[in-house]
């Protein structure tokens, strides 16, 4: 049987992790190779690489982790933060990168979404979508959910699967960094809504956000990102337990 | 050992050559008929659209070259896809080593098939050592049918062929690169047939 999964979310800015809380204040969390690499051995079932580097001097360091991170670790990851082309996806996929994440670049020209997957194969695309839910709506934000934009996240996820998307990747900003659970009523929407893989992500604070965030809200893979870097919750213990609440996973 | 990854221009090939790398072995890619015909064993990847792949073969004469190999031979998803009769992704007629087609999953799942799902019924030698129920990781919209030919099954919708083999030839559907030990164990296997 197909297994829900475990995904840790490394963001990455001058080749180091750092972790923001609600999208500010960053702090450092290691060094991305060796904490692939020990995620990869705890359990993990795949890794994300999210690179908030902004100069184009500090994405070449990104090209060169992706390749270290290729040669070591033997589990799926993606990368994603700033992807805008179908060259710079190539060169990332060309380096050792399973899949690509691409978000505002998708929002500002739709159309990419579909020569990615043309080009690539909508098994490797995968639409990272931030949205906040104001006034009852969720509205998809750009530049890492900096922006408001007036498109409606669920119509905006049909959007991109129907233009080839593989995967999409779901961060609630209203539940980002705030360890108070996932946005699990809008992640079971979003999987009636689309026929592909949805990644939850924001909000894990507990293992039993997790249990929810399979449950009731019926993901396909649970992302996060500071409970693992600073050991809040063991992958392995996580992963236990949600086999014991009949949950299927890979142990 | 003399191990050529047959690259045609598909998919994240770089990721076999590191699991070997992990393994000891430098696998080296190569398009050349004349490398590929003197390597001790050939790895077929692929990731991608299958008729957009069938046409890159065809392009450096791989289609006539493959089916036709007497060392060990091993398919990995759309390379295995694509040793199969038929595919109905681009109506794209197959090499025809494995006797079986390859169809879309319905949209009574989610497509892609996607994760770790484990992988049963297992009988090669290509899977010595690796116990029944193990996760394996695949990300695929098409499928390889059961057949005389399947050495491992695998279920989402239904049951299909995780792994083939005929005679010299084998294909598995999973990413072994990217299966962890497991993976791993699957590779060295296959370096060990």
């Amino acid at each position: 049987m197909l297994a829900k999964r475990i995904i840790p979310c490394l963001d990455i800015k001058n080749g180091r992790t750092v972790k923001g809380v609600n999208f500010l204040n960053l702090r450092d969390a290691g060094d991305p190779v060796a904490l692939a690499k020990q995620y990869a051995e705890n359990g993990a079932d795949e890794l994300v690489f999210l690179d908030i580097s902004a100069t184009l001097e500090s994405r070449s360091t990104t090209i060169d982790m992706v390749r270290n991170v290729a040669e070591q670790i033997d589990i799926p990851f993606t990368v994603g933060g700033g992807v805008s082309t179908k060259e710079g996806v190539e060169l990332l996929l060309k380096s050792g990168a399973d899949k690509v994440g691409v978000n505002s670049a998708a929002i500002k020209r739709p159309e990419l979404v579909n020569e990615l997957s043309k080009a690539f194969g909508n098994q490797c695309i995968v639409v990272a979508i931030d949205a906040k839910q104001v006034d009852g709506k969720w509205l998809v934000h750009l530049a890492g959910g900096t922006i408001p934009t007036d498109l409606d996240l669920f119509e905006w996820a049909k959007e991109v699967e129907t233009r080839g998307a593989g995967e999409i990747l779901f961060t609630s900003m209203n539940n980002d960094g705030v360890k108070t659970g996932f946005a699990n009523a809008a992640l079971a929407q979003l999987s009636e809504t689309v026929n592909i893989p949805i990644i939850a992500s924001g909000g894990a604070g507990t293992i039993q956000h997790f249990i929810d965030v399979f449950t009731d809200g019926k993901a396909d893979a649970a992302l996060a990102a500071s409970v693992f870097h600073f050991g809040e919750i063991a992958i392995n213990d996580l992963k236990q337990e949600l086999k014991s609440n009949k949950i299927n996973i890979r142990l | 050992m003399n191990v050529i990854i047959i690259d045609y221009g598909a998919g994240n090939i770089q990721s076999i050559q590191f699991a070997f790398q992990r393994l000891g072995i430098n696998a080296k890619l190569s398009n050349s008929i004349d490398e590929i015909l003197s390597a001790d064993k050939v790895i077929f990847p692929g990731v991608g659209e299958a008729s957009q792949a069938m046409q890159m073969l065809k392009k450096s004469k791989l289609d006539l070259l493959i089916p036709t190999l007497k060392q060990d031979v091993l398919g990995i998803c759309l390379g295995m896809q694509l040793l199969c009769k038929h595919s109905e992704e681009g109506d794209t007629k197959g090499l025809g080593v494995f006797d079986v087609d390859v169809k879309r999953f319905s949209n009574a799942v989610k497509v892609p098939h996607m994760g770790w799902n484990t992988i049963q019924n297992l009988q090669s030698g290509l899977l010595k050592g690796i116990p029944e129920d193990t996760y394996m990781y695949a990300v695929h919209s098409y499928y390889a049918s059961i057949g005389k030919q399947t050495i491992a099954c695998s279920k989402y919708e239904l049951e299909f062929s995780a792994a083939l083999q005929s005679d010299n030839f084998y294909g598995v559907q999973f990413h072994p690169e990217k299966s962890s030990k497991d993976g791993a164990q699957l590779l060295q296997n296959f370096l060990n047939l």
